[in-house]
């Protein structure tokens, strides 16, 4: 069997406008992953022992266990306990929350390389915790964590796929339904690695981009 | 001999237990097909992260660009659609591997790919000294590779190769979707005859977690090991 | 009136080691006292424990009249901070905010800590560079000044705040020799000139004892000997500030013999 050019044209505003869908997923599951995974950092390393424990028996259960499952536990439980979420919401919610827990680790790694002293100096000119962490720490843990977390962006993107498993019409579940109609997977499924590759090369192009400008960071002075 | 009846409160934890009980079978039956198929997935990519990485550092041209394809090629597209393009595209084309060689096959070759950047960061780590030293001696390229360079290499490889070996039990449950009974699958049968959701996928998180420990406890004492070598070697020197 | 700093009993021990072991200490107001004494002595830790970095394990703290710790209790949080406002610091090692300019760094705490409007932060900001002779780096980053530069940022940063009581912690030993004598001056101009309390764990000891009002000696975490400079650098009574001094004061340089 031939790739049929002809049909691959045929599915490509279908493939387009799962894709879109898939970007949505990206984008809301990122800032999710981002905002959560921050909130989990700092607990982790803020919270003392039972909050500061519970944050990192979290992010470890999370990092252990599959996307799909976790995908699976929200998309059936969370209608037994009376909260209703499109299919679309359902996913966004699970890919922020496993990716958070790899977020947290990042920014632990950022947290962890701001020297003592800087805590110290923002202690000694009497800075309260919060202020502490907002105004002296986060600024300098974030900017050289910035391409890590393009890279967990970037494994997020290759696993909303996974989203087709809940009836989110991303890209491949669009694919899939193309080729059960019309007997014919070759095309469509071509099409969507290609898309894939071809995003994910590129934001990994811009990930480097990214790692050459921070990677050079600003010593504590 | 009859035991004296505590009945009531037996009655009462009594269901909930043998509840757990009897989906316990369902499951281990599934976790057996995960494990077989990680294992598995796991040899094949790691003899192929072996293979790619030192073709994408040492292999001429050719060779070498076709490593970085494979690389490229599967750590630029998703999972879940490689597994879906070799089940479903690739028997089109006449060539139909059955859903366990699917699995394996994809699973592994994915591993492979993001276990060669392992290999060549482990091995581009090893300072150039090394090289030049065994250089000085009469190495060949093959002979420091094999004698001096890989050694070294190898402690630098665990963590991250413990991390990869998590990410394919994880990935495994992509299986499910491509009609292999594995533990995920197993899930949302049960799911589907007892509708006791909550119970089953939290035993199935359970199930997944404790596999992933032993992984990290496996790979923590490997790294010790290789370790303790070291130690030895640098003592002696 | 009560004095500035007043250590009672203090015992400081990390694990085994202790660091402080009964040591006592009052600073009156207005004092510029330098503490000095080998390395592990334990006088950088006297500073952090004032700073409220570091707690102790027995014995009492106070500051400003205030009790700062006592015993291994630790005070609320609240009550530390505000106690915080009283000292400022400054570190061997500088610890700018390197994601600050020098401007920044100085006026960041003043708006963030006491809520100063930013404008009259940065007019009173600018003023502290000029007294450290740094007008014109106000906008630089940290990683573009030299050592004797970052840390008369640090200093004017610690000023901003206006504290009662100043501590310097070793402030010129991560410096290049030909930059400590920039530092050295603007402490000398500070302490001539300003009525705060100013406590000084220095290995310079001409300096000290230009500066100081009176001299500490610590060793072994207790005050060995104490008193006015002419008197604990020329005539030392106890024989380990003896050999200490002798130690510092003709190493093995070339520098002229002492004595």
């Amino acid at each position: 069997m031939n790739f049929d050019w002809g049909y691959a044209l045929e599915t490509l505003p279908g493939l387009l406008s799962g894709l879109v869908i898939t970007l949505q997923a990206t984008v809301l599951g990122m800032l999710v992953a981002l905002t959560l995974g921050l909130l989990l950092a700092v607990l982790r390393h803020a919270g003392g022992r039972w909050i500061g424990g519970a944050a990192r028996h979290f992010i470890e259960f999370v990092r252990s266990t599959p996307l799909l499952i976790q995908l699976y536990f929200l998309f059936y439980v969370l209608p037994g306990l009376g909260v209703t979420l499109s299919p679309l919401v359902t996913g966004v919610l699970a890919l922020g929350v496993h990716y958070a827990a790899y977020c947290a680790e990042v920014y632990r790694a950022g947290i962890n390389s701001v020297p003592r002293g800087q805590w110290e100096a923002a202690a000694s000119l009497g800075y309260p915790a919060g202020a502490r962490w907002r105004r002296i720490i986060l600024p300098q843990a974030i900017p050289p964590v910035i391409p890590a977390l393009g890279n967990y962006l970037i494994a997020m993107f290759k696993d909303t796929p996974l989203l087709s498993a809940i009836t989110v019409m991303e890209v491949l579940q669009v694919a899939k339904i193309a080729g059960a109609e019309s007997f014919r997977y070759l095309e469509p499924l071509t099409l969507v690695g290609v898309m894939f590759l071809v995003l994910s090369l590129t934001a990994s192009r811009l990930v480097r981009r990214l790692e050459a400008r921070y990677g050079r960071q600003a010593r504590p002075a | 001999m009859p035991r004296p009846a505590h009945c009531v409160p037996q009655r009462w934890t009594n269901k909930p237990v043998s509840g757990l009980i009897e989906l316990l079978p369902t499951l281990l039956e599934g976790l057996r097909l995960t494990l077989q198929i990680t294992v598995v997935a796991a040899a094949l990519g790691l003899a192929c992260a072996v293979v790619a990485g030192l073709a994408r550092e040492f292999a001429p041209r050719p060779l070498n660009w076709l490593a970085a394809t494979y690389v490229e090629v599967f750590r630029g597209t998703s999972a879940l659609v490689q597994l879906f393009w070799f089940f479903f595209a690739l028997p089109l084309m006449g060539i139909n591997l059955g859903a366990f060689l699917t699995a394996v096959l994809v699973l592994g070759l994915n591993t492979g790919a993001y276990g060669a950047e392992v290999v060549r960061g482990a091995i581009g780590a090893v300072p150039r000294g090394q090289w030049e030293a065994a250089a000085s001696l009469g190495y060949g390229r093959a002979g420091t590779l094999r004698r001096v360079i890989f050694p070294q290499a190898a402690l630098a490889m665990v963590p991250p190769t413990g991390n990869l070996l998590i990410e394919l039990l994880k990935n495994t449950a992509l299986v499910s979707m491509i009609t292999l009974s594995d533990l995920t699958f197993r899930a949302q049968m049960l799911r589907a005859e007892t509708l006791r959701t909550v119970e089953i996928f939290l035993l199935v998180l359970l199930l997944y977690y404790l596999a992933a420990r032993l992984i990290t406890h496996g790979m923590g004492r490997l790294e010790r090991h290789l370790a303790r070598g070291r130690d030895h070697g640098g003592s002696l020197s | 009136m009560t004095s500035a700093l007043e250590f009672t009993g203090v015992e400081k021990r990390y694990g085994e080691l202790a660091v402080l072991d009964g040591f006592e200490l009052s600073v009156p107001r207005g004092e510029k006292l330098a503490i000095i004494g080998p390395s592990g002595s334990g006088k950088s830790t006297v500073l952090r424990i004032a700073m409220a970095l570091e707690g102790i394990q027995r014995g009492r703290v106070e500051l400003l009249g205030e009790t700062l710790w006592d015993g291994a209790k630790r005070p609320p949080e609240k009550t530390l901070r505000r106690l915080r406002l009283h000292a400022g610091m400054v570190f061997q090692h500088f610890n700018l905010f390197p994601h600050m300019s020098a401007l920044e760094n100085v006026c960041c705490a003043p708006v963030d800590v006491l809520g100063v409007p930013r404008a009259q932060a940065q007019a009173r900001g600018r003023e502290l560079l000029e007294q450290v002779g740094l007008a014109d780096k106000a906008d630089s980053a940290p990683e573009q000044l030299s050592g004797g530069q970052k840390q008369r940022v640090a200093i004017a940063r610690a000023l901003a705040m206006e504290p009662a009581v100043m501590l310097f912690d070793e402030v010129t030993s991560a410096l290049d020799p030909e930059m400590v004598g920039e530092v050295l001056n603007v402490l000398r101009d500070l302490a001539a000139r300003s009525d705060m309390t100013m406590l000084l764990v220095t290995h310079e000891m001409q300096f000290a004892g230009e500066i100081a009002d009176r001299i500490v000696f610590m060793d072994g975490g207790r005050v060995v000997e104490q008193g006015p400079p002419e008197q604990l650098l020329s005539q030392p009574s106890e024989p380990r500030t003896q050999a200490f001094l002798r130690s510092v004061l003709q190493p093995g340089r070339q520098a002229p013999a002492q004595d």
